[in-house]
């Protein structure tokens, strides 16, 4: 990061900023992780947790909102700071959205712990998993200006298409073996793709990241791993 | 009331691309002395044609001297001596051949301070077309001083006073006054020295518009403090320090994206 401003002020408030930010992404990050546990643990507590947990996540986001447009019209901000100013912008609205999926994943093991337990319920934890390793390493590359890391979370998004493709098979082919699976199975269907969607957002923050950092989008195409929207299973 | 037309309307007009953009002036290798001291060292820079070009650094980076460069201003300064050489089209305006008051007829100059002439709004304005021989009668003299009013955007606030005195215009008007003035000549190429300093924002957003609509008709250079200023102005921005040119680029570029460090810590407010 480049060296201090002539008036200081301006680099608390941008600290400030960048702390909201850090704060956001803990918080989004944790609320995923309770979320896959309450999963797991068929934990309705935690789940309710979760949920009215997610109300300081959004709270936070209307900080930075706030934040950002004083910046814009007081700093009149350029290069380097217009970037990091603009993308933490966009960067706490991805944030409230993985909150959001957070909340909604622990709404649905609401439910689920009222049913039978499912075999798949366990590939829905391993889904999250990966993809909380992947908001670590995207919230670590923010505090660090990591553009590797940046780069690696945004190329790493495809083992979560894959694996979300593979779960979407799985619940289709349970649910066609008993329509009694029709309802668990569509609650897991729906939370393996707010899982899938909290990695899009993921890699959405690491081009923020880039971007701000360097100036520059991230150049190539990544690798599309999302097949699910044209997977279908043979019937039995 | 001053037009309200704000600076907004100054990105209204298309913007040249860098693959149109043909050189006006080319600055080679421009070295400025002043005595022992240098100010100036080994500039290159091209000016291109229709656009405006903003020069921004530090004080003491060498901008202003970059810009009186280009109308020889410099000459006026005995102990000063410049090298290397300024095309404006193909011609070294510092061979000895080059007729200095030919030169800054082609070459208009607007001042930080507005500096009207101490005489009528008519005459401040028909002053070079009468001592450069550009109007052959009365009615010519005043089709001039009338379109350059018009073009300044000053005639529909001082139609029904011409004979009344420059100095007694508000300092927007009389800024105004001085870009008619310049433009009564037909020059090719305005130099401006922060001509918006010393005005409020209203009268610096109604300059600001018509620097945008100028730029149809003339190459424009603007040496300004402001950022923001030319941010808003310009289509290419050179940045000066300590008598060297660090980077030039698109302004769209160099306010986003800056390739030096240098220009990035100036943009950002970091120098020093």
């Amino acid at each position: 990061m480049a060296s201090e401003h002539l008036v200081k002020s301006f680099d608390e408030e941008l600290e400030k900023l960048n702390a909201w930010i850090s704060e956001m992404g803990g918080l989004a990050e944790a609320q995923l992780r309770m979320a896959l546990d309450a999963i797991g643990r068929r934990d309705t507590e935690l789940a309710q947790r979760v949920i009215s947990g997610d109300a300081r996540v959004d709270r936070l986001e209307k900080d930075v909102a706030q934040q950002v447009v004083r910046l814009l019209a007081l700093r009149q901000p350029m290069a380097i700071d217009l970037r990091a100013i603009v993308s933490a912008l966009k960067i706490s609205s991805d944030i409230e959205r993985i909150a959001d999926y957070a909340a909604n994943l622990a709404k649905r093991s609401l439910v689920l712990s009222q049913m039978q337990p499912m075999r798949s319920t366990g590939g829905i934890e391993r889904l999250g998993r990966l993809v909380l390793e992947l908001l670590k390493d995207t919230f670590d590359s923010f505090a660090n200006s990591d553009i590797e890391k940046a780069r690696a979370v945004w190329l790493r998004d495809e083992e979560v298409d894959d694996m979300y493709t593979s779960m979407f098979r799985e619940l289709l082919t349970y649910m066609m073996e008993d329509p009694r699976n029709i309802t668990p199975c569509t609650h897991l269907l729906f939370m393996a793709k707010n899982i899938e969607r909290i990695g899009d957002h993921a890699t959405n923050i690491a081009e923020l990241i880039h971007f701000k950092v360097t100036g520059k989008e991230m150049a190539e195409e990544r690798p599309k791993g999302d097949r699910a929207n044209y997977a279908k299973v043979e019937a039995v | 009331m001053t037009d309200m037309r704000t600076a907004t309307a100054a990105a209204s007009a298309p913007p040249l691309s860098m693959t149109d953009a043909v050189p006006k002036i080319r600055g080679r290798g421009v070295g400025v002395f002043y005595g022992a001291k240098q100010a100036l060292f080994d500039v290159d820079l091209d000016i291109m044609r229709n656009q405006v070009t903003a020069l921004i650094g530090p004080s003491g980076c060498g901008k202003s001297t970059f810009l009186r460069c280009i109308n020889r201003m410099n000459d006026v300064i005995d102990v000063c001596r410049v090298t290397g050489e300024i095309l404006l089209d193909d011609e070294n305006i510092y061979d000895p051949k080059v007729d200095v008051v030919q030169l800054r007829a082609k070459v208009g100059m607007v001042f930080q301070k507005p500096n009207p002439f101490p005489k009528s709004i008519y005459e401040n304005v028909a002053y070079g077309p009468r001592i450069h021989g550009l109007a052959r009668t009365k009615e010519e003299l005043d089709e001039i001083v009338q379109s350059s009013l018009k073009r300044a955007g000053l005639i529909k606030e001082v139609h029904d006073r011409l004979d009344q005195p420059g100095t007694g215009l508000s300092g927007g008007q009389q800024q105004r006054l001085c870009i008619a003035r310049a433009i009564a000549v037909s020059p090719e190429v305005i130099l401006m020295d922060e001509p918006c300093s010393a005005l409020d924002p209203i009268a610096t957003a109604t300059i600001e518009e018509l620097i945008d609509e100028l730029r149809q008709n003339f190459t424009i250079v603007i040496v300004t403090h402001s950022m923001q200023q030319a941010a808003r102005v310009s289509q290419r921005t050179a940045f000066f320090h300590l008598g060297n040119i660090v980077e030039v680029g698109d302004t769209e570029q160099i306010f986003t994206n800056p390739r030096e460090e240098r220009t990035q810590a100036y943009i950002t407010g970091r120098f020093g």
